[in-house]
């Protein structure tokens, strides 16, 4: 028994440096981020440590689940945070974060884009239907069992095509998303499945549904990491059916090295950075004067009129209307 | 030499020791014989600082020990179910109350082997306590208890259970062991035939009114 | 008997205060604080009329509460046929057969949930039916061990009189069998109500978002959309079913267990009837219980329809596009829920040998204890998880990013197994053990340590397995508490599996297989009696 005890308080003494310890030395700031932020390999990535090398502060990238997630976590630990800055907060959570107090100081934007429904081109031209334009379109009966969505609740993009059709339906959504259910909408848990798994127009996917709630800046990727390389875009957007995101950065309320995390926070809205972004996260920049990779220029669709709501109204109802929506489409 | 002085008990309202005396001499072994429920297996409690009585005193080779704690009396004891120690081995069990009293281990090992010659389970040591017969437990209890060369040896119906020709034999083995020894004893037993072959003198404990 | 009554003799005032600390301080500051701050949060009556207006609130307490009522009845109706053949017949392969019918009990939920993702065809994902079978597969061991375990000390000898007065074999069964195995059924139709009503991981992962039960309810609407308030509410509410249940089955078991004299050993097949039946059960059982577990480990290693072992070289490495991974680091969570079980065991089993001593010296008081001590086995993993979550949350305890809350947190749900392991044996050392030291010179602290806490040691080792199991398995609490960044494993292969992706699902498979193979071989271990099991029973030797 003595024996046991004495090995009980060794691990006990030992098990704290399983924990993460901030040394002394140089800063490590935790960047807080949603799953599909990349840790390595991208041009966000070489910014990163183009700063660590100018400023000798280290960043290190945790991913924390889809940004409605991330955002829930951050407000649930709001004073006691799990990382230094958090990435990507976007305009339908972001009053819902700054109402959580997750930030000290205000949160800046560091990119916009649009969430639009996207379109296989190859598909419609074999069948001779003509893509959908707009919203209203894709209730009609030729649009049947063709169209995959995220689930609101658990996808950021899913969020946004909600709110795109409760800006343009008012209180007729919930016809609208019955409606949508009738003609045989999927639902999907993520962004990245719905779009690699069940989209026929992503290369490399086995998908067979030519229609997906995506990014504006989807068909630009998928020229740029084709494979043997093509000239033109195999998929297009519907630009009838597009919410406009702007996605936030801001540093951490209760973090311990809030001079070092605000450094970062520029560092984003900086136009080193800010070029990186389109071919690491396509996204656009938040600032106008960067340019863009001719890709982007050529084959992202910008829609003139992106559906847009105020943020407070998206912060008072924003949990009703997710839960109504689980309720028409789900159960 | 052990010496009982009017000790009296009463449980609750119930007298169960009304100003009992005993004397037992060095090297005697007294059986203490009764009915049941007429307090003996409690006097030896008393006796060996399990119970403390509500009257009287014991005095022990010329030493009051009414109020000293078991461990300090040098009072063995063997109990009517053996108590084993189930997690240790024979040696270990046999060699229990010389650790307690922190002896070299090359003292308790002699002395382990000695009393195990005694009662006749010579390469018994390492045996699992669980895998003794009744006899052999017996025996060993009574190793124990001897070990650490107590005062007074208490022995509470340590045969009572076991089969006839089983328990007739014990008799005879535990009685020599006694006198071999010269330990002094006192020895509850129900049975008088028990109490002739194994003790000097009996005495008759009467029912308390 | 008490062999040590004298005041002399009595062990030091300071002991049982101080051995009492740790457990009870434990309870009071991480179960019972979260509760009352829980409590405190839901009594707002504009709480309670928010969360009723929540759209599909009460579909998911109806959900709940018929599917575990389902589940009950059904895991009550297949289970009695192999309770009653390996309670009372004697076969070879009989010890082999129980085991393999109790290990789906102690394997995690995820891992479960797991095994009927990989067994059921896509159709049933997502459906009540694919959720009930498998609370059956999980909960059948109840009914084996609870109802099996009475049917087995059933005295033959009833049945046989019961036939002499004519009683056919089904009026046997109703009017005499039956009857006295009530009091086993009420409590193995409790036990599993409360796990299939409390179920987590395996209504998760089967049953998607379309069909929730308030747990993975709860847990969604705390950890996805940030509505603490609503989760509250139904934690709260939750309790209270729970407790209804438990009392109302408390009142039907009271009636006494009779005392049964005469022997009920199992006896050989006999009949060419009874063999076809023993072996027909058996086998079916077996391989119902066998069949979720290999079909796990048989799709961890099938992709696009041919054997591959993809997934499990890409364990380490899951990139979705370059530099971009699922947010799961599946070996990195091993070695996380590893550190994790360390420490868990650690806090369980020293508390649990501290509760286990004090229960067994107090007494009065130690039934306190006792009860104390398992009411975190009563109340969800979740709503633990979420209490600690939202108690936690300001200075001077605001202990929300302590990598040590989730260790704290298993250790509450294990500790009751190791005082469950320890106090038996800590029950059965006879008193005059104790008195039999004090006579040979052991004062009364060390005559104590000697007779009761050494023999301890073995069945801590006991307790040990069972946290070590538990926490590799935790999956509620661990929700909640987890770090981004800090995944343990259920967490990762939830992840994983709620990918629609091939790969990432066989990976899921493939990590659930690991923690298979680690809680089996814990429980195979731990659970196999062990020869030093003989202590304290030698009235049977004294014949010899």
């Amino acid at each position: 028994m003595r024996r046991l005890l004495a090995a009980a308080v060794a691990l006990c003494a030992f098990a704290p440096l399983a924990a993460c310890s901030n040394d002394a030395g140089p800063v490590t700031l935790k960047l807080v981020a949603y799953d599909s932020f990349p840790k390595e390999k991208t041009g966000v990535n070489t910014a990163l440590d183009a700063f660590t090398k100018s400023t000798g502060i280290k960043v290190q990238i945790i991913t924390a689940g889809d940004t409605g997630t991330m955002v829930t976590k951050a407000k649930l630990t709001a004073g006691n945070p799990e990382g230094d800055v958090m990435w990507g907060a976007d305009n339908t959570l972001i009053s819902s974060a700054i109402d959580g107090k997750v930030f000290a100081g205000t949160p800046l934007a560091v990119d916009k884009g649009d969430v639009c429904v996207n379109y296989d081109i190859a598909w419609f031209t074999k069948h001779g239907v003509k893509p959908p334009a707009t919203l209203d379109d894709l209730v009609k009966p030729e649009y049947k069992n063709l169209l995959v969505v995220e689930d609101p609740s658990a996808s950021s993009p899913g969020l946004a095509f909600l709110l795109a059709t409760i800006a343009a339906k008012g209180d007729g959504w919930q016809q609208y998303w019955k409606a949508l259910r009738t003609n045989g909408v999927e639902v999907s848990a993520s962004w990245d499945a719905a779009y690699y798994q069940r989209f026929s127009g992503a290369a490399g996917s086995k998908g067979d549904k030519p229609l997906v709630v995506s990014y504006a800046t989807s068909p630009p990727a998928e020229v740029i990491f084709a494979d043997p390389p093509r000239t033109d875009a195999p998929t297009a957007v519907s630009t009838g059916t597009c919410f406009h995101q702007v996605e936030y950065a801001g540093v951490l309320a209760g973090t311990k090295h809030a001079a070092e995390a605000t450094k970062l926070v520029n560092f984003f809205t900086g136009g080193d950075f800010q070029a990186a972004l389109p071919l690491a996260l396509f996204v656009d920049p938040i600032d106008p004067n960067v340019a863009l990779p001719p890709e982007f220029t050529k084959f992202a669709a910008v829609p003139k009129h992106p559906y847009t709501l105020d943020p407070t109204l998206i912060t008072t109802n924003r949990q009703q209307w997710q839960d109504q929506w689980t309720q028409i489409v789900l159960r | 030499m052990l010496d009982v002085r009017e000790v009296s008990l009463r449980f609750g309202s119930r007298t169960v020791l009304s100003k009992q005396s005993l004397r037992v001499d060095t090297g005697e072994v007294v059986a203490v014989l009764g009915p049941s429920g007429v307090g003996k297996s409690t006097l030896l409690r008393v006796i060996a600082g399990l119970l403390s009585p509500d009257d009287g005193e014991v005095w022990l080779d010329g030493r009051d020990i009414t109020a000293v704690p078991t461990h300090r009396r040098s009072v063995g004891m063997m109990f009517q179910d053996e108590q084993l120690f189930p997690h240790l081995d024979v040696a270990t069990n046999i060699g229990f109350g010389l650790r307690m009293l922190r002896r070299p281990k090359s003292e308790i090992d002699a002395r382990v082997d000695e009393l195990l010659a005694l009662v006749g389970l010579d390469g018994f040591r390492g045996r699992d306590v669980g895998s003794l017969s009744g006899g052999e437990a017996t025996r060993v209890a009574l190793a124990r208890s001897l070990a650490p060369r107590p005062s007074v040896l208490l022995l509470d119906e340590p045969l009572t259970g076991l089969d006839r020709e089983l328990h007739d034999r014990l008799v005879h083995e535990v009685a020599a062991m006694l006198r071999t020894t010269g330990t002094t004893a006192v020895l509850v037993t129900h049975d008088p035939t028990e109490a002739q072959a194994m003790a000097d003198r009996t005495v008759r404990l009467a029912q308390v009114v | 008997m008490d062999a040590d009554r004298a005041a002399l003799n009595r062990l030091p005032r300071w002991l049982l205060p101080m051995l009492a600390l740790v457990p009870v301080a434990g309870i009071a500051l991480f179960y019972a604080f979260p509760l009352v701050t829980l409590l405190a949060r839901v009594v707002r009556p504009s709480s309670v009329r928010d969360a009723w207006h929540v759209p599909g609130i009460a579909n998911v307490v109806w959900f709940t509460l018929w599917q575990a009522v389902v589940s009950t009845v059904l895991t009550m109706v297949i289970g009695c046929a192999p309770a009653y053949v390996l309670a009372r017949y004697r076969f070879a392969g009989r010890r082999a057969a129980l085991a393999v019918v109790t290990v789906p009990f102690m394997l995690p939920t995820v891992v479960v949930g797991a095994a009927f993702l990989a067994l059921l065809p896509s159709t049933w994902h997502g459906t009540a039916r694919a959720i009930i079978l498998a609370h059956v597969f999980f909960n059948v061991a109840v009914v084996v061990r609870l109802v099996g375990g009475m049917w087995a000390v059933l005295p033959t000898d009833l049945t046989a009189a019961a036939r002499t007065l004519g009683a056919s074999p089904s009026q046997v069964l109703r009017h005499v069998v039956m009857p006295l195995l009530r009091p086993a059924m009420w409590a193995a139709a409790t036990v599993v109500f409360l796990f299939t009503f409390t179920s987590f991981g395996v209504v998760r992962i089967l049953g998607g978002v379309a069909n929730p039960t308030l747990e993975v309810e709860i847990a969604r609407r705390a950890t996805q959309l940030g509505d603490v308030d609503t989760a509250a509410v139904l934690s709260v509410l939750q309790l209270l079913v729970l407790g209804i249940v438990v009392w109302w089955s408390a009142r039907w078991q009271r009636r006494a267990a009779t005392t049964f004299r005469g022997a009920a050993a199992p006896r050989r097949v006999r009949t060419a009837r009874e063999r076809r039946m023993v072996v027909g059960v058996v086998s079916a059982t077996v391989a119902l219980m066998l069949l979720p577990i290999v079909l796990l480990v048989l799709r961890s290693v099938r992709l696009g329809g041919g054997w591959s072992l993809t997934a499990w070289r890409t364990l380490g490495n899951d990139q979705v596009r370059p530099g971009v991974g699922l947010g799961v680091d599946p070996l990195g969570s091993l070695a996380t829920s590893l550190r994790f079980a360390a420490v868990a065991t650690v806090i369980s089993v020293v508390a649990g040998a501290a509760a286990a001593l004090t229960i067994a010296a107090a007494r009065r008081h130690g039934k306190l204890l006792d009860v104390g001590l398992m009411l975190p086995l009563g109340t969800s993993a979740v709503t633990i998880g979420l209490g600690l979550l939202i108690t936690f949350d300001h200075a001077p305890i605001d202990w929300r990013g302590s990598w040590w809350l989730v260790p704290v947190g298993h250790a509450l749900v294990a500790t009751p197994f190791v005082v469950r392991a320890v106090l038996p044996v800590l029950r059965s050392v006879h008193p005059h053990q104790r008195a039999a030291a004090l006579t040979l010179g052991a004062p009364p602290l060390r005559a104590w340590w000697e007779t009761e806490v050494r023999r301890i040691t073995r069945p801590l080792l006991t307790g040990a397995g069972f946290a070590a199991a538990i926490s590799l398995g935790e999956f509620g609490a661990t929700t909640f508490l987890s770090r981004s960044g800090h995944d343990t494993v259920p967490l990762a292969i939830d992840t994983l599996l709620a990918r629609t992706g091939e790969v990432p699902r066989a990976q899921g498979f493939a990590l659930a297989t690991i923690l298979l193979i680690a809680c089996a071989v814990i429980v195979v271990v731990v659970d196999t009696p062990h020869a030093g099991e003989r202590q304290g029973v030698r009235s049977d030797a004294r014949r010899s």
